[in-house]
């Protein structure tokens, strides 16, 4: 069983990760691992995006507005994207 | 919305595509869904494969499962995996291995954007030969010993599950594990030559049971290109889309530039344009009246009084279609036995439709060939 996910931490899109906008949210497809994953809200969405600017998942949804009742659901979506490698730690900014 | 009705409505662009290169082959299966053989000569040119792949690159189309035909035998091959993967399009190519040397394969496991799929239909020599021809279990076995000699981890050994092979399955796990390969299991389909030998090589009631059973224990394990929506009512689905997502999320690139439906139903009806027109793909994609229809929601008839219509929708378009049943209703293969009592009452009625494409070899192939596929064969 994997970690839980931590949202204290410094995360980011995997480089290899592209997304494309679909009418849902998004497309993600990892050129790495060849696995494809769908961004169910456009909220999810955008919070993957900045990931990469913020020194935490969470201050990554605060920027985005994610609201408190929605938390726990982007939380356990984004532990989903790191299981599978979608977002990574980023390097150096180890907790 | 829920993101399967998403997908029902289609998408700006398909998540993949299947593109077969090239109606040329070395070999001749049996069953092969695109009854290929003899290259066309209005196959499209590099020159105009590659526009497809500015295209596809524009669309953000993550990636294209090559085929054929055998991809490889065209001269461009390598060349337009290249082009592709230095445009952001992963390519996986399907090929019978008779081009996998040992330098292809150390070239291939060096590169991150391409996957391989071996094809094989018997986990025996005898089982996989009668099907697809003598000499193709060993052309395979070979390409797979090259590839993970080469360090290529986790391509694919893909199988056609038949009556005659589904007994096999553990053997084909073992065998993709021998080679460091993951296994991708899918369901044959009455398309172009399948269509003459459906009847006696589909999986029965029973075997379709204990495969729909032996999938779900593999959730992770095992690929099956979610092509077996329609066992969706044995028990909660297998993973991944349990719908039909012809012209909605996926279509067929043929080699002349006809844009399919889906890979299995290359008939007149299924043709949506061709990527040679003004609008190129994205124009068809977008914009032809088949897709749009596609995308319309689509009659249950039959099986609108089936409970499990929720779960297999029907089933396969284009198993219905070269079965001769109608599209609004029973699979063929329906698991509560709806498509038998269809198939037996089809009898003594218009024959089944043929594909439109047919690139049979008109006789056998030449002597050399009946022993080895890659008799006389240039090796690149």
């Amino acid at each position: 069983m994997l970690d839980v996910f931590d949202e204290s931490r410094a995360w980011a899109m995997d480089p290899r990760v592209a997304l494309r906008a679909e009418s849902f949210g998004a497309l993600a497809y990892h050129f790495g691992t060849r696995r494809l994953s769908f961004l169910k809200h456009p909220m999810l969405v955008a919070v993957v995006e900045q990931l990469g600017q913020h020194p935490s998942a969470s201050a990554a949804c605060d920027a985005v507005g994610v609201p408190a009742a929605r938390r726990a659901q982007i939380h356990a979506a984004l532990g989903t994207l790191a299981d599978t490698g979608m977002i990574v730690h980023r390097e150096g900014e180890a907790a | 919305m829920k993101l399967v009705d998403r997908f029902m409505e289609g998408l700006d662009a398909p998540i993949c595509l299947t593109w077969e290169l090239t109606y040329a082959c070395n070999l001749a299966c049996t069953h092969c869904l695109s009854s290929s053989g003899r290259r066309d000569p209005r196959e499209l040119t590099t020159a105009e494969a590659k526009a497809v792949i500015d295209e596809l690159e524009a669309m953000q189309v993550f990636y294209v499962n090559i085929g054929g035909g055998e991809p490889t035998v065209r001269k461009d091959f390598w060349e337009l995996v290249e082009y592709a993967t230095a445009h952001r399009v992963g390519v996986k190519f399907s090929t019978n291995g008779s081009r996998i040397t040992p330098e292809r394969a150390a070239w291939l496991a060096a590169s991150d954007y391409v996957d391989v799929q071996i094809s094989l239909d018997g986990a025996t020599a005898a089982v996989n030969d009668a099907v697809r021809g003598i000499g193709s279990y060993a052309t395979a076995i070979k390409a797979m010993e090259n590839l993970h000699a080469a360090g290529m981890a986790g391509f694919k050994l893909s199988v056609v599950v038949t009556r005659q092979n589904a007994g096999q399955l553990d053997d084909f796990e073992a065998i993709a594990q021998r080679y460091g390969a993951q296994l991708r299991i899918t369901r044959l389909r009455p398309s172009g030559r399948g269509a003459d030998v459906w009847d006696e090589l589909h999986p029965t009631a029973r075997q379709q049971r204990e495969l729909y059973d032996w999938l779900a224990r593999r959730p992770d394990e095992v690929l099956t290109g979610d092509s077996f929506f329609h066992l969706a009512p044995f028990g909660d689905g297998l993973p991944g889309l349990n719908l039909c997502g012809a012209g909605r999320v996926v279509c067929l690139i043929d080699p002349i530039g006809d844009v399919y439906a889906c890979p299995f139903a290359i008939h007149d009806e299924f043709l949506a344009g061709n990527v040679r027109e003004p609008g190129g793909f994205a124009g068809v994609w977008r914009g032809s009246e088949l897709f749009t229809e596609l995308r319309r929601p689509q009659s249950a008839g039959a099986c609108a009084s089936c409970t499990f219509f929720d779960k297999c929708r029907g089933g396969c378009m284009a198993a219905k279609f070269f079965t001769g049943l109608p599209l609004d209703g029973p699979d063929p293969e329906c698991v509560l036995g709806h498509g038998e009592a269809a198939l037996a009452a089809r009898d003594g009625a218009a024959a089944p439709p043929k594909p439109t494409q047919d690139h049979s070899r008109r006789t056998p192939r030449p002597r050399p060939c009946d022993e080895s596929p890659v008799a006389g064969l240039a090796r690149s």
